[in-house]
């Protein structure tokens, strides 16, 4: 099934994540990689999901989406035309007859150590999900003790933002 | 959703700082149930049905005070389902109350009931204090958890300052769009805090748009795909009910001259009556709506949903028709069956819209839709096929009972049914000739519905006559309410149409597991079929202060529905005993196509004969 990535705009409220992943849950989709972080608005915050449908449940899962009173906006990322990205921390195995080898593979993908131990040094990558899965591949024979990996995020090319105009208030529809 | 607490007004402020007098400018100061109740009242809420506890208790000081009438019910799903009659009746929102933990879970069936049916029903909750939220204090759940998948929207209110803008809202949310239940679940704290009154100017509710006015682009391509067409069938869902557009139906149906069908949800939004209407699809449909589906080539679908038992087998639905699908909720479009013109609106906008298209499009290019063919193959199905039954040697019929309810009654009376067999023959068996006449649980299919219904029906609208038609099965999950009746003085009538057995669970057991009535028998029958009459309906509506009659012979059924009928200063509960092998036809087994409908048990019409 093809991946998609959907950037959601979301009101910046307790129980919106509960909300947005039940609706998941309970429409059956399974949620690959979830990020949840601020925007330049204060009051909106941005989740990034990807997700592994086909295009008809996708749209229907959207649709629902767009139905939660918390859910200002959805967009879904092309990964032709957006920057996708991961971070991942992993820590390796590595003594001083194999920390030389280690070192350079942290500077061929680009990544950096951030901490270093007698016999372990933890790497620092960021980047799409294909290079740090090439990362990873790599450094496995020198022996990987643990992996944390972040959710990925996800921002459209070019000066288009998709934030604009997200904030935009019913106006008075109260009774009496 | 709670919020970052909001500065009041600088007035007070000012005031108390300068040691004066408050002006008349300056806001009081109340409680947070003080202000609950005043929004509740802002909010055009004439009666709140519910039982007080512990978090909410602060609530119901005021409301004491207060114009709005409450009415104390026995259990809180009757307080739920109450507000679901009184909302389907009205087109108000409806009103329950209940306090944390246990009664706040005993209101979710009668919140994913209103879910499910898109009734608009605002439910307050009182919770454990904010401090103590998430310690597993007494009477604590998560109320808001629970329900988040079964309601429209939820609130948890911490601040009091927050109250009569979540209040307000709510209101709105529960009652416009797709209609459906909202939660307001409130700290017991905020409730005893002080706090000012405030009722919002406008809202921000910056993700909520929905949609009502259709794009005219598309209602001129439904137009033209109706002109096109040569078997169109107007299918028509509830929807056309909640937005009270069955005089626009009306006009387009006459305007166009094509077949209608409603719905469970639906009956009443066309009249029984008029010649075009074919009845009601699905299961339990009849062969005329049924076949006038499956061999359409053009769907008007209106405020429906393609819903699995108006379907059957999904792929073998309707396979040769062209769908035009209207609904206020955009996710309906293209869920189950896939739209060829889809149009997000109010069913009454777009049904507007669609009679000025058609008249447009006839007046400017002579373009008018011609399907007298059709029609008579349709209506000739209808004749051919009318919804009927065999009357039992011995017994009474329940549909007997039910169709002489119904022409007692009239379509001015309301109707509340419960789930089950009792239910498909109130569908079939009463007249329906007006919106609004016809309530019951038709997503969920929530048995015990009935009773609290009507009873809420009932203090909707005083001046009707509402029904319950009831089963011995669902009446005996909700019957406590008779109390609430006869004390609040709502005297309901309620047809319990008693086969001493779960009877549709009953049916199925006899046409697929070989007859073996595997826990279906509840023994509330009498003596001569074997049963202990337990519990004696009779005697039960007397305990509960409601009059008692019982039917046991079709020579005494219209004394026994005429002294019901004259009794209107207290509940009635009559017993009819009927035959218990009755079943439900005509019927479409689970999951086999729409094509394999049975009129009677192994009986089914011979489509070689009845090809156009």
């Amino acid at each position: 099934m093809p991946q998609h990535t959907l950037s959601v705009l979301v009101e910046n409220t307790p129980g919106v994540l509960a909300r947005v992943s039940s609706l998941f849950m309970r429409r059956g989709f399974n949620i690959d990689s979830l990020a949840v972080g601020p925007t330049e608005i204060p009051e909106v915050s941005r989740m990034t999901i990807v997700v592994n449908v086909e295009e008809l449940p996708l749209e229907q899962v959207t649709k629902q989406l767009n139905k939660l009173v918390n859910v200002l906006k959805i967009v879904e990322l092309d990964s032709s035309n957006a920057v996708e990205r991961e971070l991942m921390l992993i820590k390796v195995k590595a003594d001083l007859a194999t920390r030389g080898q280690v070192l350079e593979t942290v500077q061929l993908f680009r990544a950096k150590v951030v901490d270093v131990a007698n016999d372990s040094v933890t790497i620092e990558a960021t980047g799409a999900a294909a290079k740090l899965n090439a990362m990873l591949n790599v450094l496995e024979p020198f022996g990987i003790r643990e992996i944390a990996q972040s959710g990925r995020v996800a921002i459209g090319r070019g000066s288009r933002s998709i934030t604009d105009r997200a904030l935009r208030a019913v106006p008075g529809a109260v009774n009496g | 959703m709670e919020r970052a607490p909001r500065s009041t007004t600088s007035t007070r402020t000012t005031n108390d700082e300068m040691g004066t007098e408050m002006t008349e400018t300056a806001p009081e100061t109340i409680t947070g149930a003080q202000s609950l109740v005043r929004a509740l009242e802002q909010a055009d809420v004439e009666v709140i049905f519910g039982i007080p506890g512990g978090a909410i208790l602060p609530a119901y000081d005021p409301l004491f005070d207060s114009s709005i009438r409450h009415i104390l019910v026995r259990h809180e799903q009757g307080a739920g389902h109450a507000a679901q009659g009184y909302a389907m009746v009205t087109g108000k929102v409806g009103v329950c109350m209940a306090t944390s933990g246990p009664g706040a879970t005993n209101l979710v069936t009668a919140i994913a009931d209103a879910y499910l049916d898109s009734v608009p029903i605002v439910a307050v909750t009182g919770q454990v204090a904010s401090s103590v939220i998430g310690s597993d204090a007494f009477q604590e759940a998560d109320i808001r958890g629970i329900t988040m998948p079964i309601t429209k929207h939820s609130f948890l209110v911490t601040d009091p300052a927050e109250i009569p803008t979540v209040i307000a809202e709510a209101f709105h949310i529960a009652s416009t769009g797709r209609p459906g239940p909202v939660l307001v679940d409130i700290a017991k704290d905020a409730l005893q805090a002080d706090t000012i009154f405030q009722w919002p100017n406008e809202l921000a509710l910056p993700g909520y748009r929905p949609t009502t006015r259709p794009h005219n682009k598309q209602v001129r391509e439904a137009a033209r795909l109706i002109a096109e067409a040569e078997r169109p069938v107007l299918y028509i869902g509830g929807g056309v009910i909640k937005a009270d557009a069955s005089a626009e139906l009306l006009e387009l149906a006459e305007q166009t001259q094509i077949p209608v069908v409603t719905t469970l949800m639906a009956r009443g939004a066309f009249p029984d009556a008029h010649e075009l209407h074919l009845g009601m699809p699905g299961m339990h449909g009849t062969v005329a709506a049924v076949a006038g589906l499956q061999k359409a080539d053009l769907l008007i679908t209106l405020g429906a949903r393609f819903d699995d038992r108006v379907t059957g087998d999904l792929a073998s639905f309707a396979p040769d028709a062209k769908v035009i699908h209207a609904d206020i909720d955009p996710a309906e479009i293209g869920k189950n069956r896939e739209a060829d013109v889809p149009i997000v609106g109010d069913a009454r906008e777009v049904i507007g819209d669609l009679v000025r298209a058609l008249k447009k499009q006839a007046d400017e290019d002579q373009l008018v839709g011609e399907y007298a063919q059709w029609r008579e193959f349709v209506l000739g199905l209808k004749a051919k096929f009318p919804v009927g039954y065999d009357k039992p040697s011995t017994g009474l019929a329940p549909q007997t009972v039910i169709e002489r309810i119904s022409k007692v009654a009239g379509p001015e009376a309301v109707y509340a049914s419960g789930v089950g067999q009792h239910q498909m023959w109130s569908a079939h068996f009463i007249d329906f000739e007006r919106p609004r006449q016809w309530l019951n649980s038709g997503g969920a299919g929530t048995m015990g519905y009935s009773v609290p219904a009507a009873m809420g029906a009932k203090v909707g609208a005083p001046e009707r006559v509402v029904w319950a038609i009831d089963g011995d099965g669902c009446f005996q999950m909700t019957n406590q309410e008779l109390a609430t009746c006869a004390i609040e003085g709502i005297p309901i009538k309620v047809a319990v149409i008693n086969n001493s057995s779960l009877g549709m669970v009953r049916q199925w057991q006899t046409l697929f597991y070989e007859g073996r009535y595997s826990n279906t028998d509840l023994h509330t029958g009498p003596e001569s079929i074997g049963a202990l009459r337990i519990p004696d309906f009779v005697k039960l509506a007397e305990a509960y202060g409601c009059v008692g009659l019982r039917c046991e012979s079709e020579d005494e059924l219209d004394e026994v529905i005429a002294k019901a009928m004259s009794i209107n200063d207290a509940p009635v509960v009559i017993d009819f005993v009927v035959e218990r092998d009755a079943m439900v036809w005509p019927m479409v087994a689970a999951g086999t196509s729409n094509d394999d409908i049975k009129i009677a048990r192994d009986l089914a019409p011979n489509w070689e004969e009845e090809d156009l």
